[in-house]
């Protein structure tokens, strides 16, 4: 445990409901959650369970028909359950920042890279221009971009899967965010660029000290990356507390079945079980349909 | 986007263009009734018939006459105007300027009035003002360019709106000894304040009278456009970023919508062009819209066949800067 | 939600749309007007009363009220010149359309079905055609033709046939690539009994759309040319012309413009609302 107790981001009795079709359906059913500075905190499930959900309430960006029906979520001491829109906006960047999950589509096609580093440099470290354009020079040295110069005037289409991942990742840093939430950041990657980039994270995050909340269902990322974990299933909070005491006695049938059913880095000669159909089952009406709501 | 695609599409212009001299021949000639009759008043000798149709080379056979014509467009000779005793050549290009001003100015009008509507509309997407700016959109579009040039007319007179000019091109009051016929560019660059106000004020409805019919479609296709881009991840992102909803919407999204729209909406542009037939009549704007119905109606051959094939070339010129700004705005085809 | 639309029938949710309702109501009693005409007018609309000039409408109270809307300015009523334009504006738009539909479908049709070099010739036609500025052109037509209603009605179609091609050529490639097409050209259908019997029927409903589009275009291009003086002598009344002498008395008398603008306007209106309703209720059934 640091020395600063009081934790950057606690989740407290989260409950997220989304109105589709007159119906009120239960997303997130009292998750609580807590990340000290500097920690990285993996948040593992299935699709489905409410993982991304998490990450989009604390960022102020839940879909448009939900609403957070109880429970508080605070930042940094501060409650920001019910923010203004105002408010948001100023906690983005220097509060906390996003990795996204798909490169492809995260950035604008229609815009340099370098505007789109320097947009955000401007906008909230009150950066000139060319001061901008320098630090988003660093920045992509620091994710170990090649040609920093040259891939700050070209557009996204010209880049590779990694780079841009590399790219996101250097927006997400750029402001020194307290706050990072890393939202699958490799399943849309090659295996062997997903080494490379999970490193990247890893390295840039010890460095900075900043706290990570690491969205994923890939368990084998977690135990290489996370100092603590919570398992959600069907929007519950099923298992929580340091990585190493999880794993090595999970609480729960579900939760050991996931773990065998994850293929290990580490013990690649493991053969793989598949999550046993009983324990899945597990999975309510109300979840199943939360999970047809999920994409409104 | 290179000079090479650039003469492509110049080349590709050609056949076109000699599509419609072949048609504006053909419909001139084969169509019922003679031309030279047409071209005459009542009490015309025989004599004096056949001395026209001499002239118009009329006595010689269809394929002769298509062989004469296509030469004479080749060398630049478009004839001589029956009606103002002009060529016919001298008397567009004079004109043209004030018609290509005020076309632009009708264009320049439609996008700011499109897309501020559009950004606005998506801006508040699902509430209610985006169903006003339908509604407005709808109406402005049910009314086409003369109507609204009449009923501008009409609140003027009706209003007695005497600073609203109605007619002509600038106040006879000023005094402007132009090089060029471009005023709007002269009295700019020559700083003659008075002059670029005035001519401003007079283009203003006509403009205008043009520019709402376009601006409603504009804005219906860029609003179908920057809806559809808001969707996408990058505007997620940019939230995160901490952008203002109306920055994304006028910057991140506009910019991706534009393309689609630019795609859509660039044949209309030139549909603004046929326009200016009737507003320049309507409003007595001295360009070369103006000078087509009295064309026709006075049966002038050289003068309509000048005029079809005029405003073919600003069509086809139309097309060609769509196409070039398409290019533009598509990063994929900037670089590869 | 599209499924339980589709299941009642169609007619019965266009009664329901309101634009359908709205434009076609109008529509409805347009044509009503038009018929009724003779009965319904209060005077001969090619009567002059130079006595009566500029009359201003009678709710201005400077009127009479044997004139409700006015004189022109050869002491005509307007109200009746009004009713009787009605019947030139319809007459026009629908012959108008409908030949200009018969034209564009049937080239569409040939298009986009038999593809080939037909698609590419026609398709090449159909670009320069649309290079032409289509006010000048029409404008051109009728000069030569000489004035008169059919000089009008067939510039109309020789114009605008092209909007009719292009719609029509595109869904016809769609329909082609549908499979009740395929097997109808396994069975051994003949290919025009294919184009008539199997493709035509489906690509009805956009042609219904389209017409009630080209509708509104003929009203407006008619009202062009009227005012331009080419469409019929100016005795007879049309809104055009009434426009067009409108414009010319405007300082005198701005009244005579507000009538028929607003019956063109509302015409338009009309047409614009039941194209769009039709689309609206048709659209489920051409998704399917």
């Amino acid at each position: 445990m640091s020395v600063t107790d009081t934790p950057i981001l606690a989740i407290e009795g989260l409950h997220l409901e989304i109105r589709a079709d007159r119906r009120r359906i239960p997303i997130l059913r009292g998750i609580g959650l807590a990340v000290t500075p500097g920690e990285v905190h993996g948040l593992v499930g299935e699709s489905g369970a409410g993982k991304t959900m998490v990450g989009r309430v604390v960022l102020g960006i839940a879909p448009l028909r939900s609403r957070v029906s109880g429970g508080s979520v605070r930042f940094d001491g501060e409650d920001i359950t019910h923010l203004s829109e105002g408010g948001r906006r100023r906690l983005m960047g220097r509060g906390m920042a996003l990795i996204p999950q798909d490169p492809m589509t995260a950035l604008n096609p229609a815009f340099r890279i370098g505007d789109q580093i320097t947009d955000v440099l401007r906008l909230h470290m009150e950066l000139g221009r060319e001061a901008a354009r320098a630090r988003a020079l660093d920045l992509l040295n620091d994710v170990h971009i090649r040609a920093p110069e040259r891939v700050l005037r070209q557009y996204p289409h010209e880049l590779s899967g990694g780079m841009r991942q590399r790219v996101l990742i250097a927006i997400a840093f750029s402001c020194r965010p307290k706050l990072i939430i890393a939202d699958e950041p490799t399943t849309a990657l090659d295996v062997t660029v997903q080494r490379q980039v999970l490193g990247l994270i890893k390295a840039l995050q010890a460095d900075r000290g900043t706290a990570l909340l690491f969205i994923t269902h890939d368990l084998g990322v977690v135990a290489k990356l996370c100092d603590r974990i919570t398992v959600l299933q069907g929007g519950r909070v099923l298992e929580q507390g340091a990585v190493a005491d999880v794993f090595e006695a999970p609480k729960h049938a579900y939760t050991s079945a996931l773990m065998k059913a994850t293929p290990r880095y580490d013990r690649p000669g493991d053969a793989l079980q598949p999550v046993p159909a009983a324990l899945t089952e597990t999975l309510n009406d109300e979840a199943l349909a939360y999970d047809e709501a999920r994409d409104a | 986007m290179s000079a090479g695609f650039l003469l492509k599409r110049l080349v590709l212009a050609v056949p076109t263009l000699f599509g419609v001299a072949v048609i504006v021949f053909v419909l001139l000639r084969i169509v019922p009734g003679d031309p030279i009759a047409m071209m005459i008043g009542p009490g015309a000798t025989p004599a004096d018939i056949q001395q026209l149709r001499v002239t118009y080379g009329l006595d010689k056979s269809i394929a002769h006459q298509f062989l004469l014509y296509v030469g004479d467009l080749a060398q630049g000779r478009f004839g001589t105007s029956i009606s103002m005793r002009q060529d016919v050549l001298e008397l567009i290009l004079g004109r043209l300027p004030v018609t290509v001003e005020l076309c632009l100015m009708a264009m320049l009008l439609a996008m700011i009035n499109g897309g501020a509507m559009a950004v606005t509309g998506a801006y508040y997407r699902g509430r209610w003002p985006e169903a006003g700016i339908d509604g407005l959109a709808g109406f402005m579009l049910a009314i086409p360019d003369f109507l609204w040039g009449l009923l501008f007319i009409l609140f003027v007179v009706i209003l007695s709106l005497t600073g609203l000019p109605i007619s002509g091109r600038i106040s006879h009051e000023i005094s402007f000894q132009a090089a060029t016929n471009f005023y709007l560019i002269e009295s700019l660059l020559r700083l003659r304040f008075d002059v670029l106000g005035s001519v401003l004020l007079h283009m203003l409805l006509p403009a205008l009278s043009l520019a709402l019919p376009l601006a409603a479609i504009v804005s219906r296709v860029l609003k179908t456009s920057l809806n559809e881009a808001m969707t996408q991840d990058y505007v997620q992102l940019a939230r995160v970023k901490g952008f203002s909803r109306l920055r994304i919407v006028a910057r991140e999204a506009l910019r991706n919508a534009l393309v689609p729209t630019v795609t859509l909406t660039g044949v209309q542009f030139t549909f603004l062009v046929g326009g200016t037939v009737l507003i320049e009549k309507i409003f007595s704007y001295p360009g070369i819209g103006n000078m087509a119905i009295d064309a026709v109606i006075n049966r002038d051959l050289p003068l309509i066949q000048g005029l079809v094939l005029t405003f073919a070339v600003l069509f086809i010129a139309i097309n060609l800067a769509v196409d070039m700004s398409y290019a533009l705005l598509n990063p994929r085809m900037r670089h590869g | 939600m599209a499924e339980l639309a589709a299941a009642r029938p169609a007619w019965r949710r266009a009664a329901d749309n309101w634009r359908i309702r709205l434009g076609g109501g109008f529509l409805l009693f347009l044509v009503a007007v038009a018929l009724l005409a003779p009965w319904i007018a209060p005077h001969d609309p090619i009567d002059q009363d130079l006595l009566l000039q500029y009359l201003p409408p009678a709710w201005t109270g400077k009127g009479e009220a044997a004139h409700l809307f006015g004189t022109d300015n050869l002491g005509r009523d307007i109200l009746s010149r009004l009713i009787y334009g009605a019947r030139i504006a319809l007459v026009v738009a629908v012959c108008a359309a409908l030949a200009a539909g018969l034209i564009g479908t049937t080239l569409g049709l040939l298009a986009g079905y038999v593809g080939g070099w037909v698609d590419q010739a026609i398709s090449r036609l159909v670009e320069i055609w649309m290079a032409f500025p289509a006010v000048l052109l029409s404008i051109v037509l009728v000069a030569v033709m000489g004035t008169g209603l059919h000089s009008v009605i067939i510039a109309i179609a020789v114009i605008d046939w092209t909007r009719f091609c292009r719609v029509v050529r595109a869904e016809t490639m769609a329909q082609k690539a549908q499979d009740y097409v395929a097997s109808a050209v396994t069975i051994g259908l003949p290919q025009r009994r294919i184009l008539v019997r199997e493709i035509l029927p489906n690509v009805m409903p956009l042609l219904l759309v389209l017409l009630t589009l080209e509708m509104g275009i003929a009203v407006i291009v008619e009202a062009i040319l009227s005012y331009v003086g080419l469409s019929l002598s100016s005795e007879f009344p049309t809104w055009g012309g009434m426009i067009g002498a409108g414009r010319q008395y405007v300082n005198q008398a701005p009244w005579l413009m507000v009538a028929p603008i607003v019956m063109v306007i509302a015409t338009v209106l009309a047409l614009n609302a039941l194209g769009d309703g039709l689309k609206d209720t048709l659209d489920p059934v051409m998704r399917k």
